[in-house]
């Protein structure tokens, strides 16, 4: 999950990384009272989580309450490379500011180990950097095991050129940034820019944060991080029936079991799709090992639920799981779906392969569902259901 | 021969006594895997009947081994417990962990790698979030279905699951060496690389399948070493050629971010190193078979 702005700079501050003061709101009148608390003047910055708001106007200088009132209220709404911004940080202004560095922490898959990095050309996409001056960044493996102590902490600084003057407080930084990284279960905590202001001092102006869903269990905040307005209505409603979806853009509804066969159900879909009017998969839907008869009714009524979803692909290959346990996940789908005053409309396509497939197929047949057709290949199936899909655009 | 795993191994499971161990240590037998025991410290020194195989209960991993010569470990301890469970085969020095528990958080397995690492790599992990491996009509370590499929000459590894069934399943008819599940996540511990040399050194695999997805950069690795080192032919499968940049699909380490990590440039990658990849796991199979077929 990446986070906005103020809620990476909340975190920053419970772990000691030196930040300015700030607070969100979503309504402009009330920049008014957060911008008296800072003394008269903020920044208002808008809260989106995608790069580049300062070029596109979402963060303004407010020099009094009133003032602020008016860059909030010009700023909530805006669209930001498709991102509508419903909060907005008003925060401290920055002192004068000399010099602006960047570092972060993040997994090094490749190497299979953490990476600080660290650079004294912050302030612009790192991925500039690192693509144009590689020298001017800094990669230093930490192992997670040992952590990054101060002295770690000065070996990345010195790696990274950073100037006598602030070394020791970039270091600093650097410890306590790496706890926020530790102690959140985060897969990336970043600050840029990382500034050095006229004062002397090292403050973390702007950052972004990402965190694990696997440490769920043991970071009980976290959930109140989720920005539950953004979701997507039908992500939200799977999410809240446990299920793994992701939407997308066809026309397509996929249901399978296992993220990998899903994600090769979705290209094979669009293979097919190739062939009918350029169908596409609506969505990505793991319904996992097991899938009793409520899982895939869950599941069904996520995928027609979705407007856009024109006809359903289901594909399950029998592992672990019988394939006449999911033929009749799938009769009392559809029977519990009436039963709701739910009917289907939309056709479906079966596959069922592997561990008791014939008894599974025997099922459905038996079943005689007007809407549900067999095909027992996964490229056959592909294809019907993208031929039905087009044909009911 | 098959590679990490054969009739002589002997395993034992930790997380055996859960209800999904106790499934899958069920099915395991089934396949003829040697199980010499389970390990539970709240319950050591009991044993557990499966089927008519009393298994005994050891305290530690290391107890289990010195009492029954247990060389391979499977893994279904919860998430929030892995870890530890881990570190403790690490600590044993037993040579096989096979990691099969889903949803570890990253700082965990990162934590257990790095361990492993520390320790000179004496324990071979696999996983987390895999399916386990299988030498069929010897041994089964995992969640695989042991009756896809029949020994043969194919050697299979895979970061998906569901996908090894699937593959298992198009060359029934032609049997597999083993087949290893290496998972989905971020940081696993055998890699492609790691299977891929252990198939050019088996004699009994004639040819290689290996299915990659999105995310990271393990498949454009494993290509430059095949281009190196693999002298059998490979043929090759990537799913998530139309997952959109920045959702994780499914795994944790399924994830395009910015131009890294694509099926596609997986793809290009392995057809530049000679591995004939296909379209679809239908075709990809048929790719093997007309390979096998000469």
């Amino acid at each position: 999950m990446d986070l906005f702005e103020y809620q990476a700079r909340d975190l920053f501050a419970k772990h000691g990384v030196p930040v300015l003061a700030g607070e969100v709101i979503d309504t402009p009148e009330a920049a008014r009272a957060a911008t008296d608390r800072l003394g008269g003047k903020s920044v208002v910055k808008a809260q989106v989580k995608v790069g580049g708001r300062g070029k596109a106007g979402g963060v303004k200088l407010a020099a009094t309450p009133d003032e602020a009132v008016a860059r909030a209220t010009d700023i909530l709404g805006m669209d930001i490379k498709g991102h509508t911004v419903h909060k907005v940080m008003i925060a401290e202004t920055a002192p004068e500011i000399l010099e602006e560095y960047y570092v972060s922490y993040l997994l090094d898959r490749t190497n299979r180990t953490f990476l600080a990095m660290a650079s004294v050309q912050g302030g612009m996409d790192i991925e500039e950097v690192a693509e144009k001056t590689p020298e001017a960044l800094a990669k230093v493996p930490v192992d997670s095991n040992e952590g990054v102590t101060i002295e770690k902490a000065r070996e990345i600084v010195a790696q990274a050129k950073f100037p006598a003057e602030v070394a020791e407080k970039v270091a600093e930084v650097m410890v306590t940034l790496w706890d926020t990284f530790v102690a959140e279960d985060a897969l990336l905590v970043e600050v840029n820019p990382l500034a050095k202001v006229a004062s002397g001092d090292i403050l973390a102006l702007d950052g972004k944060v990402s965190l694990d869903a696997n440490a769920d269990f043991r970071q009980l905040e976290h959930e109140a991080l989720e920005d539950k307005d953004a979701a997507n209505p039908l992500e939200a409603a799977a999410k809240a029936k446990n299920l793994n979806y992701v939407k997308l853009d066809g026309e397509v509804g996929i249901i399978g079991n296992g993220a990998g066969l899903v994600m090769s159900t979705l290209d094979v879909v669009a293979y097919a799709g190739e062939n009918h009017g350029s169908v596409k998969p609506a969505n990505f839907l793991d319904i996992g090992g097991g899938a009793s008869a409520e899982v895939m009714a869950n599941g069904l009524e996520i995928i027609l639920g979705d407007p856009d979803v024109k006809s359903v692909f289901v594909n399950v290959f029998g592992g672990i799981t019988a394939c006449d346990e999911v033929a009749n996940g799938i009769v009392q789908a559809l029977e519990l779906l009436k039963s709701k005053g739910e009917e289907v409309t939309k056709p479906l396509v079966v596959r069922l392969d592997g561990n008791n497939a014939e008894l599974g197929r025997k099922i459905l047949s038996d079943a005689n569902h007007p809407l549900v057709q067999r095909v027992d290949t996964m490229d056959g199936a592909a294809d019907k259901a993208a031929e039905l899909a087009a044909a009911a655009k | 021969m098959a590679i990490f795993l054969n009739k002589d191994s002997k395993v034992i499971v930790q997380g055996m006594t859960g209800a999904t161990g106790m499934k899958h240590t069920k099915l395991m037998l089934g396949d003829g895997t040697n199980i010499v025991g389970g390990v539970n410290p709240r319950k050591a020194g009991t044993s557990v009947d499966i089927d008519g195989n009393d298994i005994p209960v050891f305290g530690t991993v290391a107890e289990a081994m010195e009492k029954t010569g247990a060389n391979v470990s499977v893994l279904f301890v919860p998430p929030a417990f892995a870890k530890a469970a881990v570190v403790e085969a690490i600590d044993a020095e037993i040579p096989l962990a096979v990691v099969i528990t889903e949803g570890i958080a990253v700082h965990d397995s990162a934590a257990f790698w790095a361990y492993a690492k520390s320790k000179g790599n004496k324990t071979r992990i696999i996983g987390p979030n895999c399916p386990g491996l299988i030498t069929p009509g010897q041994s089964n370590a995992g969640i695989i279905p042991g009756d896809i499929t029949k020994p043969g000459r194919i050697g299979l590894v895979s970061k998906s699951g569901t996908l090894t069934y699937q593959m298992m399943y198009e060359l029934r008819d032609i049997g597999f060496s083993s087949a290893v599940g290496i998972g989905g996540d971020p940081v696993i511990g055998t890699t492609h690389i790691d299977a891929l040399a252990a198939f050019e050194a088996d004699p009994e695999t004639d040819l290689i399948v290996m299915i990659g997805e999105i995310g990271g950069d393990a498949e454009e690795r494993a290509a430059d070493f095949i281009k190196e080192n693999v002298t059998k032919p490979v043929v090759g499968y990537v799913a998530g050629f139309t997952a959109p940049e920045g959702k994780t699909m499914g795994h944790a380490g399924a994830i395009v971010s910015g131009s890294s990590g694509t099926a596609a440039a997986k793809k290009e990658a392995l057809e530049a190193a000679g591995v004939k990849v296909g379209k679809t796991p239908t075709e990809t199979a048929k790719l093997a078979r007309a390979i096998l077929a000469g």
